[in-house]
């Protein structure tokens, strides 16, 4: 008797079958902002690599919407530069013309009725001819102010809405919305087009491996989860640096600032994965179950002036290069008090967690490029040593670094060889690039495949980016009121107040 | 860096290791597994170039053995080592030990005391393999032993041998180059219609053990009637040549006439062009060490898979595939 197949059973993918990737269904994806940076470095880069790998169907198709006098050829040209210069996988000439085949390109700007239905004919043709049967993905790589105008575009001409058998996803990137009221409204927008499940939320911090191994690192190992909570944990720090300044994004980035850059989606996440329960399955809706639990218990400091510190770099020399200040980068507003870093003190409200803050900082032109999460444990009884003994060692810690270099890093003491009894701060190291040499995928090459197969425990819900909003905004209230940010010296760890806010306490920010 | 130690033993080996570690740095820190390479003298350069590049994926230390025509014979009994590292081993460590008359009888004994402490162990007979390799000494004190059925003198009988002796963790590359088949196979019928396979055909040359093993798995996972064709050599190209899966709303076809590029026809769909490359050595090697537990579904295919299999049918070899199902 042939065995039954059914979309939740396919007798080829046995359960003890561990070789077989799992390879995107006939599907589409359509671009918006495809001039954009982020298009040219990193999504078409991530399709050609995906599709290098074997994991594209070969009915697949790429699609460009921009505001640019183009040909397919010309927008085929734009890719194949894009993907010679910034692919991580080799070039691979039959890959790139499977790949081409499926390559067109639709011009118009947003408001244009008739651009729309050009894109329509396009995928229909697509659909027929390439085999792309109806499945599609909207790439909105756009500000957030043309979300409207572009959902509203593929409502009207009909593109949002699948037919059996088919499904159509929208896929959109931070910023999502600058408070909770206009996270909502945005969101409010999409889902009136789209339904919340085919809706997904672009993080990359959550396509990264480390990122994802910190699952792996807590509940795959006996190790951690008994030393993971406030009995031994004296307290967390998640940091996020950047070396750069705000460079061309001054436009952008004057009224944002460090928390809404970052720390409302990228850190909270990070915190979120470090401090959450156990989930019972890796599914989508367990996951997010327990980083909404230990999101909704996260609570800011009563004392917002000693507990939150902001700053903006200043102009100087940094690493040898003569750099601008914030106040004075190319189309800034020279008045802006939108802060450049961003530090503060978070307590979570669980058992667990009681007692241990979560110290979260971000920021721009410090010390160097790196983005690690640090446990750092309480100190042992040092009744056994004397002070002198012990007086260079720290407290223990286990650092995830998350970029780059990417590994986990223990700190614990050992004695210094010789006579006597010195007790020294010593490190054990783990480098994914030694045990694990092969590149990493890209965080978007696993993030475009999981919204072509539809998988997606790792994009946030709308509910986890409300809860963070719930978390910032009263800081960022606070902070509107308090004038201008504190300067600091570029290559520098942030303004004082940040090292203060920590002495306050008696600690201080590891040095990353 | 290479340091060649003519006439050497095990202890001397390792001693060597530890100095060049010292003065060289930390290179064998995070060295996840232990390949053990069993071959014959003068054929161990392909294998090395292999696991060199597998070890971009899987950092290791690799241990060649191999030996000539004279073992346990009454000449001069002698072992000859190498060790690479550094720009020669990728990011492998490489020892070779080429051992001559009566040192070469015991492999198990030149081996061990050169295995990274609790690490797996994979062992792999890049040409002919042990009559039992499970109870071969290397076999034995390895985690996954892996066979090449297509450097066998004999493809095709080789697999009834596998199958006579599959011990959990055995595997062969004829398995492994089938992964990339398998995946878009399975991709199909992950998409609608949800129509059950009623007959398949597999098509193949008749060196392409497989082929053979392609049959045995959708048998096997299908429950359906496979005719498995195999054409002559010196026409058409090696290896597998096609597959067609017959289901009532239509028939999926794969063909890889010759090239890299196979063809996919589907019912209600435009054919596809599909990337379907033959596997370098590499990557069948880095895909087997991706897993180092037993591979239980290729122990099922080679057991109950092939008995299950009709023998094959030889066709005129034309150039066009016959295609008896759907006549």
């Amino acid at each position: 008797m042939p065995v039954d197949i059914t979309p939740d059973f396919n007798p080829l993918r046995a359960p003890t079958d561990r070789r077989l990737n799992r390879i995107a269904g006939p599907s589409g994806l359509i671009i918006f902002g495809v001039t954009g940076d982020l298009s040219r470095k990193k999504l078409m880069p991530a399709v050609y690599d995906l599709a290098n790998r074997g994991l594209l169907p070969p009915g697949f198709a790429l699609v460009g919407f921009a505001r640019r006098d183009w040909e397919d050829q010309d927008f085929e040209k734009v890719v194949y530069d894009a993907v010679k210069q910034y692919s991580r996988t080799p070039f691979d000439d039959d890959v790139w013309r499977q790949l081409a085949q499926g390559i067109r390109f639709v011009s118009g700007t947003f408001d244009d009725d008739a651009a729309f239905e050009e894109l329509a004919k396009t995928i229909h043709e697509l659909d027929a001819h390439r085999g792309t049967m109806g499945n599609h993905a909207f790439y909105l790589s756009i500000p957030p102010k043309s979300f409207p105008v572009v959902t509203e575009q593929l409502r009207r001409s009909g593109l949002a809405a699948p037919k059996d058998d088919q499904w159509r996803r929208v896929v959109i990137e931070k910023p999502f919305g600058s408070d909770l009221a206009t996270a909502r409204a945005l969101n409010d927008v999409v889902e009136s087009v789209f339904p919340a499940d085919s809706v997904f939320r672009i993080d990359h911090y959550l396509g990264k491996e480390t990122v994802q191994n910190i699952l792996a690192l807590r509940f795959a190992n006996q190790l951690y989860e008994p030393i993971w909570n406030s009995n031994y944990v004296d307290h967390v720090q998640i940091t996020m640096a950047e070396d750069i300044g705000v460079g061309g994004r001054a436009g952008y980035y004057d009224g944002i600032g460090a928390a809404r850059d970052v720390i409302q989606n990228h850190l909270l996440q990070l915190l979120a994965l470090t401090a959450m329960e156990e989930p019972v399955s890796f599914d989508a809706k367990d996951l997010r179950a327990e980083k909404e639990k230990v999101l909704s218990a996260v609570r800011i400091p009563e004392d917002l002036a000693n507990f939150t510190a902001r700053g903006q770099y200043s102009g100087g020399w940094q690493g040898g290069e003569k750099v601008l200040g914030f106040l004075e980068e190319d189309g800034m507003n020279p008045e802006s008090l939108t802060e450049t870093y961003a530090a503060m003190r978070l307590s979570i409200d669980t058992r667990r967690w009681s007692g241990v803050p979560f110290y979260l900082r971000a920021g721009k032109r410090l010390g160097r490029r790196v983005t690690e999460i640090a446990v750092v444990f309480k100190r042992a009884p040092q009744y056994l040593f004397e002070a002198s003994q012990t007086e260079t060692l720290g407290q223990n810690a286990l650092v995830i670094r998350v970029q780059p270099d990417e590994g986990v890093t223990i700190r614990f003491g050992s004695k210094v060889p010789g006579a006597g009894m010195q007790v020294r701060d010593v490190t054990m190291d783990f480098g994914y690039g030694h045990a694990f040499t092969e590149a990493s995928p890209e965080a978007y090459e696993r993030l475009i495949l999981d919204v072509l197969l539809g998988d997606p425990p790792l994009f946030p819900r709308h509910e986890e980016v409300e809860l963070s909003w719930k978390i910032l905004d009263p800081i960022e209230e606070f902070w509107a009121t308090q004038g201008q940010p504190e300067q600091y010296r570029p290559g520098t760890w942030g303004p004082e107040s940040a090292d203060a806010m920590m002495a306050r306490e008696g600690r201080v920010w590891r040095r990353p | 860096m290479i340091v060649d130690l003519p006439n050497t033993t095990t202890a001397k080996v390792s001693k060597a290791l530890v100095k060049i570690r010292e003065e060289g740095g930390a290179v064998a820190l995070g060295r996840v597994l232990t390949l053990v390479i069993a071959t014959e003298i003068g054929h161990e350069e392909e294998a090395i170039e292999a696991a060199n590049d597998a070890s971009r994926e899987h950092p290791m230390r690799v241990i060649v053995v191999s030996h000539g025509d004279d073992v346990g014979e009454a000449g001069e009994p002698r072992v000859d080592a190498q060790i690479r590292v550094g720009g020669d081993a990728g990011a492998s460590e490489v020892i070779v030990l080429q051992a001559h008359g009566a040192a070469a009888t015991d492999e198990e004994g030149l081996v061990t005391g050169l295995l990274l402490p609790d690490a797996p162990v994979v062992a792999w007979w890049p040409g002919v393999a042990p009559a039992v390799v499970s109870e071969s000494p290397i076999g034995r004190m390895a985690q996954r032993r892996i066979t090449d059925a297509s450097s066998q003198p004999d493809p095709l009988s080789f697999l009834q041998h596998l199958e006579k002796t599959y011990a959990p963790g055995d595997t062969d590359f004829a398995w492994t180059r089938l992964t990339l088949w398998r995946a878009q196979l399975a991709a199909v019928l992950d998409q609608p219609p949800y129509d059950p396979v009623i007959g398949v055909e597999v098509r193949g040359s008749e060196d392409s053990p497989s082929t053979g093993l392609l049959a045995a798995w959708l048998g096997l996972q299908l429950d359906a009637p496979v005719s498995h064709e195999i054409s002559k050599r010196g026409t058409g190209s090696s290896g597998i040549h096609g597959v067609t899966m017959v289901r009532r709303s239509g028939t999926i076809e794969l063909e890889r006439p010759e090239g890299n590029i196979a063809s996919l026809t589907q019912p209600g769909q435009p054919v596809h062009d599909v990337s379907l490359p033959r596997r370098s050595l590499r990557d069948c090697l880095a895909e087997e060490l991706r897993r180092l537990d037993p591979d239980d579904l290729y122990g099922e295919v080679i057991k109950r898979g092939l008995a299950r299999l009709a023998a094959p049918v030889e066709v005129a070899s034309t150039s066009a595939p016959a295609k008896g199902l759907h006549k």
